[in-house]
């Protein structure tokens, strides 16, 4: 089981990264959960949305405490959250940041696996606009493989209709190419 | 074959709502019940489902025009969510009473107050006694499965009663998950057309909802009394034929790894499925302890559940309420009331949580398991129920 | 003492049409609320002018057409209420006791 947790402001497209994750993740014939940290809709405000993934049925209905996986959709979170709280030992943290790893690296705790995307930019120059739900996923896609690319495209379709899933798709690839790990 | 679909389960209930080829939807929106309805309204906009949606003005005028309608032989669906399914209370009655085969999706919600938008039970539980069938649904596919089996369940003439499906509101509402959906062809005679002997009809007058004066009121409660009762035989059958032809089988009380189990913990709902992974985790530490849940709410059914506890010594019972001024939660009470004139009964201990949207844990249900121990061998706490995550100070 | 429970229902439950529907249409009829008077209006046919108002405030309908286009009581169903009096523009209604 792998369980992801997503951080994000209202109306910046978390809960969009964890409707499309959890799609993909089942068109590939796996099991899997996609929820929010339900509340009144409040744009700006920090959100949570989880993905729990499992080759078997899902037995536990719970939020994700533990993750193995944390995406960050607005930098300036990490002023205000504890995005690694719960953070597994080796987990993976995936930032949207305009900074470089080595700049974010000293100040992570050490056993954390970090990739950085500048994912804002990146939706910007495709969508003409801060959404950054799919750029995200490039990088938490890149970093984790925990789908195919090609698992996305028909959530990405369903979501968006054709021509928006076809610029998402593009700054899907622009979010993968341009993803640095360490 | 069915297709394997990610998605929402909101979209999943209005799917089946569809394949049922309802008539008239009457809905006022609630969350989380709304994008039950939005798309419910969205496939009637769209042609793709040929029914009359009414736009109404509160949840009041939801049920009455359900009421009407169902009255005048049509097929219907409504979705609510707490105060809104507090505001329906004085006609959820008289759609029992009048006989209406009505099919409601609860996107079970806390009550106000403080304000809580967000799941337990109190929503369904103030509204036990309306008359109605009531279910209780764990994932996405059984309340995709749970809708289709109402409608048949209530356009059986056998039954005539209104039907409710409680669906966790965004526990389960809201989450993404794959289900497998039918083609309408798959569930061929499944679902029976909608016929109705009672209604209104010009050419043949007759008289609904007449005053029921003291020379007839018991007898008119003791028909619904004696309908619902029987609506299980109907229900078992429609779950038992939906097995046999699509391979899931549903039962009123289900069970997980209760073979010698001495402790059973039971459950209603969503969080069913975590009390299934803590289940797990005891059962691999060697405790013998197993799982009841309760799909069948109403009419409550006594028999199944208690040959489902025989062999335990400790059930520790799940509320997602808390019954203000009563000795325990409405489920505790239903169950101590079940097993008080058996000469070997279980102990019982009856824990709240999960209230107003506080999320409920494996690790919840170890400590409940735990509690339930203490109490059996040092004797039952104060109180006749515990709330578990309460925070003193 | 009170007779046996049972006689206070007038019918058994398993009796009882569906969602306890009256299936007769007009079953009303049977019920002759005329013995209920203690007063009947009488019509005077000189006054009344025809209007019909005492035929729409009726809560029985008891108000009738004659041939000649007055109205009088149907005396199965008045129940001697004395609206129609009441309402009555010219005054042509009257009640008067019921003997014994």
């Amino acid at each position: 089981m792998i369980e992801i947790r997503f951080h994000g402001r209202g109306g910046q497209g978390a809960v969009t990264s964890c409707e499309i994750l959890s799609m993909a993740i089942i068109e590939e014939g796996r099991y899997a959960q996609g929820f929010a940290s339900f509340g009144p809709e409040r744009r700006g405000a920090p959100v949570l949305a989880f993905v729990r993934a499992g080759d078997k049925a899902l037995k536990l209905r719970e939020q994700v405490y533990e993750p193995d996986i944390v995406a960050v959709l607005d930098p300036t979170l990490l002023r205000i959250v504890d995005v690694t709280s719960g953070l597994k030992e080796n987990g993976w943290l995936i930032l949207n940041t305009k900074k470089t790893l080595a700049e974010h690296k000293p100040k992570l705790r050490s056993d954390l696996n970090l990739a950085v995307v500048d994912a804002t930019t990146i939706s910007m120059d495709i969508l003409h606009a801060p959404i950054v739900s799919v750029s995200i996923l490039g990088g938490l896609v890149r970093a984790t493989g925990i789908v195919e690319l090609n698992s996305l495209e028909k959530p990405l379709l369903k979501r968006f209709g054709a021509l928006l899933a076809r610029r998402n798709k593009e700054a899907l690839m622009q979010a993968y190419w341009n993803t640095a790990m360490a | 074959m069915p297709t394997r679909t990610p998605m929402e389960v909101s979209i999943a209930v209005a799917k089946a709502v569809q394949q049922a080829d309802v008539d008239v939807i009457a809905a006022y929106p609630i969350t989380p019940q709304t994008h039950i309805v939005e798309h419910l309204s969205e496939l009637v906009a769209n042609g793709e489902l040929q029914a009359h949606f009414m736009n109404v003005e509160s949840e009041h005028s939801a049920i009455s025009a359900m009421v009407g309608a169902a009255a005048a032989g049509a097929s219907t669906f409504t979705a609510t969510s707490s105060q809104g399914l507090a505001l329906m209370h004085e006609i959820l009655f008289i759609a029992a009473s009048l006989r209406l085969p009505i099919v409601m999706v609860v996107a079970n919600r806390a009550l106000s107050g403080p304000i809580s938008i967000w799941n337990d039970h109190s929503d369904i539980m103030a509204e036990r006694d309306i008359g109605w069938i009531q279910v209780f649904c764990e994932t996405g596919q059984e309340a995709y499965d749970a809708i289709l089996h109402a409608f048949r369940v209530v356009r059986d003439p056998n039954v005539v009663l209104p039907m409710v499906v409680n669906i966790d509101g965004f526990n389960l509402t809201h989450v993404i998950e794959p289900i497998y959906l039918f083609e309408q062809e798959e569930l061929g005679d499944y679902l029976p057309e909608h016929r109705q002997s009672l209604k209104l009809d010009i050419d043949h007058p007759i008289t609904m909802g007449p005053v029921g004066i003291p020379e007839v009121y018991t007898e008119a409660k003791k028909q619904v009394e004696d309908a619902l009762i029987n609506s299980k035989q109907v229900i078992l059958a429609a779950w038992q034929e939906f097995g046999r032809r699509f391979g899931r089988a549903y039962a009123p009380i289900e069970t997980y790894r209760v073979e010698d189990a001495q402790i059973l913990l039971m459950t209603m709902g969503v969080i069913s499925r975590t009390a299934m992974g803590a289940v797990d985790r005891l059962r691999d530490a060697g405790k013998p302890v197993g799982l009841i849940r309760c799909r069948l709410w109403r009419p409550f059914p006594l028999p199944e559940f208690r040959e489902a506890v025989r062999q335990a010594s400790i059930i520790a019972v799940i509320d997602r309420h808390i019954s203000l001024g009563a000795h325990s939660g409405p489920v505790g009470q239903e169950v101590r009331s079940a097993l008080y004139t058996l000469p070997n009964r279980p102990q019982v201990f009856d824990f709240v949580l999960g209230l107003g949207g506080r999320d409920v844990t494996v690790h919840d249900f170890l400590e409940i398991v735990e509690l339930a121990e203490q109490y059996a061998t040092q004797g039952p706490p104060e109180s006749e129920y515990t709330l578990i995550g309460l925070r003193e100070v | 003492m009170a007779e046996k429970v049972e006689k206070r229902a007038i019918i058994g439950w398993r009796n009882l049409a569906l969602g306890c529907a009256i299936l007769e249409p007009g079953s009303s009829m049977h019920l002759l609320t005329g013995t209920w008077r203690l007063q009947r209006p009488v019509v005077d046919p000189e006054k009344c002018n025809q209007c019909g108002l005492c035929h729409i405030y009726c809560p029985d309908l008891a108000m009738t057409k004659t041939a000649a286009g007055t109205y009088e009581p149907d005396l199965n169903y008045c129940k001697g209420c004395g609206i129609c009096a009441e309402e009555c523009p010219k005054d042509a209604i009257t009640l008067v006791e019921e003997k014994e």
